[in-house]
């Protein structure tokens, strides 16, 4: 067989909130930047991300929120990533998320945090130099 | 690092995060799932598989979240492997057949993994068939393979299925196109999803006409295949489809007395050499392209002063030994 690991990743959407303009544009640059993307689709709960994530053998989550619960719903992947036994699968968030909120969501376990004006580049720069494909 | 034996184990009693990592290391070609294999093979066997291919949008993946939703309804346990394609160009791919089966993802009964088509030799179909067998191991009384049926690839991975559901839609392209895609002879049943579009009774007889001529080639056997329309969206027709793949099911174990592949001699043949192939390319490949002669090579060819037949020639004859029509 010839070894070649390769960064796996989802892009989920968590809660109620529709705007996944912003996550596919995401899931592409990652896909053009050579990982294996699975997309989770809209309107998912925590636990039904990280059941997936599990199921895929993800190594890292990119959650998007638009809608305001980024609070409540960032940390409660993290929180049941670590339930699950899954907590080496790193969590990062994008989207619309205040200043402010950053170091809660950092001191809830969500590696980084990607607001409006991030670039594509900086994004997969972050996840080729803090993501690992995983080892057994 | 865990051990082998920890590892079958685990597969063996289910353990989703034991499944997904050998799953992984499949996909990415670490020589040590191979003894992960060997010890699950004994527990392999017993799964029925069911492969649905089809063009891209054909609705594919809702047809198989309406398949799931029936047989959870009759407490089949099912193991899902959505295969999607990898970027030529870089590597990547996007996997998006989850999607449309969301509202499964908290069932413990259902397990539904991504895979992308990494496009290395012919590993697809090895891939996938290991895959096949993990799900199978782990207990699951059915698995659905969904891949895009395109390539010679696709092809051969339905052809480890027990049942092969073609699906297809109205209007797309006349009949010579599905002649051309090569699929007729691999499908036991075919699906004409969409069918409230336009077209669909001439869909339905073009493709009776062809099965029909094409009968002699299809197993040696009686089986005719069945046409059936559905729209899968509105849960129409799927009910039907489930019946049909009973009831060939019950004509494979009519004419082979089960349906164990692994007690065919055909079907092992073809796995068999099928691995044997795989394995000598990649052993091979590996040897020429991480060579450096391979690269000077490609510079010599760029250049002008060496044409890629002589090139090629130059790379396999010493290594194998083969002549000039070989």
């Amino acid at each position: 067989m010839e070894r070649n690991r390769r960064i796996r990743v989802m892009v989920a959407k968590p809660g109620l909130d529709g705007h996944d303009r912003g996550a596919r544009i995401i899931a592409r640059a990652f896909r053009d930047a050579g990982f294996e993307v699975v997309y989770s689709g809209l309107h998912q709960t925590p636990e039904e991300i990280v059941h997936a994530a599990i199921q895929e053998d993800v190594d890292m989550i990119g959650l998007s929120s638009l809608a305001g619960a980024h609070l409540y719903l960032f940390p409660a992947v993290v929180d049941s990533l670590k339930e699950n036994d899954a907590g080496d699968i790193q969590v990062i968030g994008g989207g619309i998320i205040p200043e402010e909120d950053i170091p809660k969501l950092k001191a809830a376990g969500i590696r980084e945090i990607f607001t409006p004006g991030s670039t594509l580049e900086d994004i997969v720069e972050w996840v080729r130099g803090n993501v690992n494909p995983k080892t057994s | 690092m865990t051990s082998t034996t920890e590892t079958v184990d685990k597969v063996i009693s289910g353990d989703v995060r034991a499944v997904a990592r050998v799953i992984r290391d499949i996909d990415d070609g670490i020589p040590e799932v191979r003894d992960v294999l060997k010890a699950l093979y004994p527990h392999t066997g017993r799964a029925y598989v069911i492969g649905v291919t089809g063009a891209p949008g054909v609705g594919k993946s809702t047809l198989v979240d309406q398949m799931i939703a029936h047989l959870r309804a009759k407490d089949k346990s099912l193991g899902i492997l959505a295969v999607d394609p990898t970027s030529p160009f870089s590597g990547g791919a996007i996997l998006g057949d989850r999607v449309r089966m969301q509202r499964h993802s908290m069932d413990e009964g259902v397990y539904i993994r991504s895979m992308a088509t990494r496009g290395h030799f012919g590993g697809l179909t090895q891939s996938t068939r290991s895959a096949i067998d993990v799900l199978d191991a782990m207990g699951k009384d059915i698995i659905i393979v969904e891949t895009v049926g395109v390539g010679q690839d696709e092809v051969d991975v339905v052809r480890s299925a027990h049942t092969t559901v073609i699906c297809v839609i109205p209007g797309m392209g006349d009949d010579i196109q599905a002649i051309k895609a090569g699929i007729l002879e691999v499908g036991d049943i075919f699906l004409i999803n969409k069918a409230d579009r336009e077209g669909s009774d001439k869909t339905m007889s073009d493709l009776r006409l062809m099965i029909d001529m094409d009968q002699k080639k299809h197993e040696g056997g009686t089986w005719r295949p069945p046409i059936l329309k559905a729209q899968a969206v509105f849960d129409q027709g799927v009910a039907e489809l489930l019946d049909e793949i009973d009831k060939h099911a019950e004509y494979l174990v009519s004419v082979y007395g089960n349906l164990r592949f692994r007690s065919r001699k055909d079907k092992v043949r073809e796995e068999l050499s099928e691995m044997v192939k795989n394995r000598l390319i990649e052993a091979v490949m590996a040897g020429i392209t991480g060579s450096g002669e391979f690269e000077d090579t490609v510079e010599a060819i760029v250049r002008g002063e060496l044409d890629p037949y002589t090139a090629s020639d130059n790379l396999i004859l010493p290594k194998l030994a083969l002549n000039d029509t070989g």
